[in-house]
């Protein structure tokens, strides 16, 4: 649905050259939802801005439904846009338009009637949940209202392909997830095909089937979500993953804690399970073939695409051999294992 | 000066208050013709300004550069010497330079680069977001303004009005210079020429009043169509 082929981008800032993205090549298959992840300033932005040429690329080849947009003409690129929808961060809805109104905005511009517009619209608000605010003003409703607006307002012209930048970075988590709820049903409703940019890999995981990950203008790595989390190849690919996790030691350990073990202290350590690791009860297994206790102290597990992942911070009470050969178990069965310290 | 003074006077000068409802009629004429013709002008070219501009939707940097000298050197001008330089081509347009009719026209010229000035920074305030928006829904350049920016900074438009409407109502008051009238040149006539402290202060309330009542509605009609 969506063929980026050797996108590149370059910005000038006065002499100096930016390169914002860097030889890009994706394809996004029908009704898929496509997540393209990124730290601010990767990119990402300006990626998603390619596709509906918002912004030009400098060189390189964007097919939409099969349309080579760069090929057309300002008048074409107009009406091609129509079957793109779009939606922002800032939802960028019309101050001066109620929701009925901002909705329609797109059949306005394309000409349709005032009667189909408001069969249309009505219909919209109804599937967004907002049918009773359809005389309100964007001023009066929540960040998580406004954003439904604004997919409505995405939706009016029947597009193929909804872009979707950073569309819940201004949203609380739970309006995020409502709003990501949304996006599923229309997918799933219309087989749109989404794609979306955001820093937030719990957004990823939440509704993404597949995922590329960009950096410093390229894209890293790329693939089927679950994949992605089972087999991370790059760094920048486990940081994210990890960011959905993020353990931290607690206040009081971490005044306890120190570099080197004494008698009485025991470890605290950091397992890291992977896509990777082997699947198998394995906390009680050490338990019980070293004769160790295990206290976890915290511990985040997850699901994705059919991987278990996750991260856990646990102290082993045993003699230091067993320690050690549960350490070296744990480590042969692909779990990562990091010694943080010794806590007394 | 007292209240009764003032009564008193009012009671016994119906000629000369005849006169102030002349010259009141006079001001508002002039001020709101001239207005009307500096916006039918001054909008396009503020649309134009904005559009022009680096990173704008019809990014022009050398017409935006000529359009902001001309606009400048517009501003820059002493409205009484406009008043005077302009007295050929008011001559041309009306028929005459003095009379009412002939003050109209530097006042209109006065408030078009005025006018396309604070239009031009009612535009600023729309968020570029709405207009990229706008395009991301297959906007063309036409709808963008009709239907986003000009009903967007529909606020700052108003206000840009109501600020042209008292400016120009103290425009007005040089309008005398060409025999235009009004409030101003009565003032000055008989209450600065001829020290006449009644009529001087009649005039400034009058003037006083009239801007009040264009703030306040001008005020009330931001409030209206405002929904930030």
């Amino acid at each position: 649905m969506i063929e980026i082929k050797g996108v590149n981008k370059v910005f000038y800032q006065g002499e100096r050259e930016i390169k914002a993205l860097d030889d890009i090549n994706l394809s996004i298959s029908e009704g898929c939802i496509y997540g393209v992840i990124g730290s601010s300033g990767a990119g990402k932005s300006t990626l998603i801005r390619c596709v509906n040429l918002l912004e030009r690329p400098t060189q390189g080849s964007v097919r939409v439904d099969g349309t080579e947009l760069n090929a057309l003409s300002n008048k074409e690129l107009t009406l091609a846009r129509r079957k793109i929808g779009m939606i922002f961060q800032h939802f960028n809805l019309l101050s001066s338009r109620t929701v009925f109104d901002n909705v329609g905005l797109p059949l306005e511009l394309a000409g349709v009637s005032k009667q189909a517009i408001k069969e249309k619209v009505d219909s919209l608000l109804e599937l967004v949940g907002l049918a009773e605010k359809k005389d309100s003003y964007p001023a009066n409703l929540s960040g998580g209202q406004k954003q439904r607006v604004a997919i409505a307002r995405a939706l009016a012209s029947d597009p193929k392909v909804l872009l979707c930048d950073e569309a819940t970075s201004a949203l609380d988590p739970a309006t995020t997830q409502s709003i990501l709820d949304l996006l599923r049903k229309i997918n799933k409703e219309f087989n749109l095909t989404i794609l979306l940019i955001t820093h937030e890999m719990a957004v990823v995981k939440s509704i993404c089937s597949d995922v590329a990950i960009i950096g410093g203008g390229k894209l890293v790595e790329q693939g089927p979500v679950g994949d992605i989390f089972a087999h991370p190849k790059t760094e920048l690919a486990r940081q994210f993953i990890r960011s959905t996790l993020d353990l931290s030691i607690p206040e009081d350990y971490l005044a306890r804690l120190s570099s080197t073990p004494t008698e009485k202290s025991y470890p605290l350590v950091r397992l890291e399970f992977t896509g990777a690791s082997v699947d198998a009860p394995i906390i009680s297994q050490v338990a019980r073939e070293f004769n160790l206790d295990i206290s976890i102290l915290s511990s985040n597990m997850d699901y994705v695409g059919g991987i278990k992942f996750g991260l856990m911070l646990a102290e082993f009470f045993g003699t230091e051999d067993a320690t050690e050969q549960a350490i070296t178990f744990l480590k042969k069965s692909k779990i990562e294992v990091e010694v943080l310290g010794y806590v007394a | 000066m007292s209240l009764d003074l003032v009564l008193d006077w009012w009671v016994n000068n119906e000629r000369l208050i005849d006169l102030l409802v002349t010259a009141l009629g006079q001001t508002i004429l002039m001020v709101s013709v001239a207005a009307a013709i500096g916006f039918i002008f001054g909008i396009p070219l503020g649309v134009l300004l904005h559009l022009t501009k680096e990173s704008g939707l019809l990014s022009n940097g050398r017409l935006n550069k000529s359009l902001g000298v001309v606009v400048n050197i517009g501003r820059s001008i002493p409205f009484i010497i406009l008043l005077v330089a302009l007295i050929p081509f008011t001559r041309f347009v009306v028929g005459s330079s003095i009379g009412t009719a002939a003050a109209i026209v530097p006042l209109a010229i006065a408030a078009i680069p005025f006018i396309a000035r604070l239009v031009e920074g009612a535009l600023l305030e729309v968020p570029s977001g709405l207009v990229e928006a706008a395009q991301a829904m297959g906007a063309k350049p036409k709808q963008i303004i009709l239907k986003v920016l000009l009903p967007e900074a529909l606020p700052g438009i108003i206000n840009a009005a109501t600020i042209t409407l008292v400016t120009l109502v103290g425009y007005s008051a040089m309008a005398g210079t060409v025999g235009g009238g009004g409030l101003g040149d009565v003032g000055i006539r008989y209450g600065y020429q001829r020290f006449d402290a009644a009529v001087m202060m009649m005039t400034i309330v009058i003037l006083v009043v009239l801007v009040q009542v264009i703030q306040t509605i001008g005020d009330y009609l931001v409030k209206r169509v405002d929904h930030r």
